[in-house]
């Protein structure tokens, strides 16, 4: 197989991307862990109430909300943060995909990416509120 | 299982500390055999939080959803720098799974819980069925196809001593399959890896390993398209996907450290058998219990 320019590029592209993914996904499960912690410490001994769907308070289901509720350090806004940051991890992997295809100027592969990142971002922003 | 499910319904007063404590054993497990039989952690921790912990499905989709995005990047984060990965064929079908994704979750919340219940189910005894008719199928040549040469698919991946090209076929019909892998991902809060597989390696004639570790690099988008709407729905729960995502997550990074060691197959007969009887119990639960 001839080795082309194109094929040495993808083959950065993807260590990139493994780097984010890896970096997101500890960051993410760190924030967890550390919100758990903080969550049992205070509430080792209440009951539970799972078996009945009641759904979350409307401060812990929209990114924004998440973030002003992180910030005064309630424990389950800090675990709900950690979580927010796992789902922002796959945008993050595809925006840099786009970016690469940008910088290899391949314009169908761009579009492509760019369509399902506007997706992501319509999901994760606007879709079921 | 069966004792502690009993217990639970029996009204035993649980801690929030025993309650964490045991969803993430469970999930450790869960993404434990998740990975050693490739098929995720989410299609066993769904049965699991419902049927033995008593947990509301709507909860547990939630949960399930949030690891399969934390097992699907961390898997991909070592795939993607093997080489085995085809970006471009990737890139491409999550248009696909990732518009499937956002119709199956904002269907999910006008089905009946029970309904998804019994559709988890089937997708369950589909799995047993993959998992137990052990298939596999190395590339074969395959003609170049016009389609997927225009839209520059065709790859090659690393084997002993150098690297083998191969030619992607059936574009439209694996688009089409790979919207019906995210719309079962996004109603479901289930990879459904074994059906993008299914769509890569049947139909559009990838080699097996492209086929798995591409599957897992998309299972991570599709998901995190659904999460956005279940998580503005109330779905997630940060207490209950603590455990959860942590415990897969680590279950699932221990088992793909194993993987060479372990005896697939017997592991595979033995996985395929519980998710039989868990899928007989999630059909039958939704027909005739109360979910």
């Amino acid at each position: 197989m001839p080795t082309s320019g194109r094929s040495l590029t993808d083959k950065q592209m993807g260590v990139l991307i493994g780097a984010l993914l890896r970096v997101g996904v500890v960051a993410a499960a760190a924030v967890v862990a550390v919100g758990g912690a903080l969550f049992l410490w205070a509430n080792a001994h209440l009951t539970p109430h799972y078996s009945s769907f009641h759904g979350e308070p409307a401060n812990l289901t929209t990114a924004a909300s998440i973030v002003t509720a992180a910030r005064s350090l309630d424990s389950r806004a800090i675990i709900q943060l950690g979580l927010l940051m796992l789902i922002a991890v796959p945008l993050a992997r595809v925006a840099l995909s786009a970016a690469a295809f940008f910088l290899q100027r391949d314009r169908l592969y761009f579009t492509i990416t760019l369509a399902v990142l506007v997706l992501l971002l319509v999901s994760l922003l606007i879709l079921g509120r | 299982m069966l004792r502690l499910r009993n217990g639970i319904e029996k009204g035993t007063i649980i801690t929030t500390l025993e309650f964490s404590g045991l969803v993430g054993t469970a999930s450790v497990g869960a993404g434990l055999l998740g990975s050693l039989t490739g098929l995720g952690g989410g299609i066993i921790i769904i049965p699991l939080l419902t049927l033995c912990l008593g947990v509301d499905i709507r909860y547990a989709i939630g949960a399930s959803l949030i690891s399969v995005i934390a097992t699907s990047s961390g898997a991909a984060a070592a795939y993607v720098r093997e080489g085995f990965i085809n970006i471009r064929v990737g890139m491409f079908l999550e248009v696909a799974t990732v518009c499937g994704a956002l119709a199956g979750a904002y269907a999910a919340a006008f089905i009946a819980p029970e309904i998804i219940a019994v559709l988890f189910g089937l997708v369950l005894l589909h799995s047993a069925y993959l998992t137990l008719s052990g298939h596999v199928v190395d590339g074969k040549d395959i003609q170049p196809n016009r389609l997927a040469t225009l839209l520059r698919m065709n790859g090659s991946y690393p084997v002993s001593g150098g690297t083998r090209a191969y030619n992607v076929n059936a574009v439209p019909a694996g688009t089409g399959l790979m919207a019906l892998a995210g719309a079962v991902s996004g109603l479901l809060g289930i990879g459904s890896g074994a059906l993008k597989v299914i769509a890569m390696d049947r139909v559009m004639k990838l080699p097996f390993k492209v086929s798995t570790t591409t599957s897992n690099f998309m299972i991570g988008v599709t998901a995190a398209a659904s999460a956005g709407v279940y998580l503005h729905r109330g779905y997630i729960d940060p207490a209950l996907s603590m455990p959860v995502m942590l415990g897969v997550l680590g279950g699932s990074i221990a088992g793909s450290r194993l993987l060479t060691k372990a005896n697939t197959r017997v592991l595979r007969i033995v996985f395929g058998a519980t998710i039989v009887m868990l899928g007989i119990e999630m059909i039958y639960k939704g027909l005739w219990g109360r979910f």
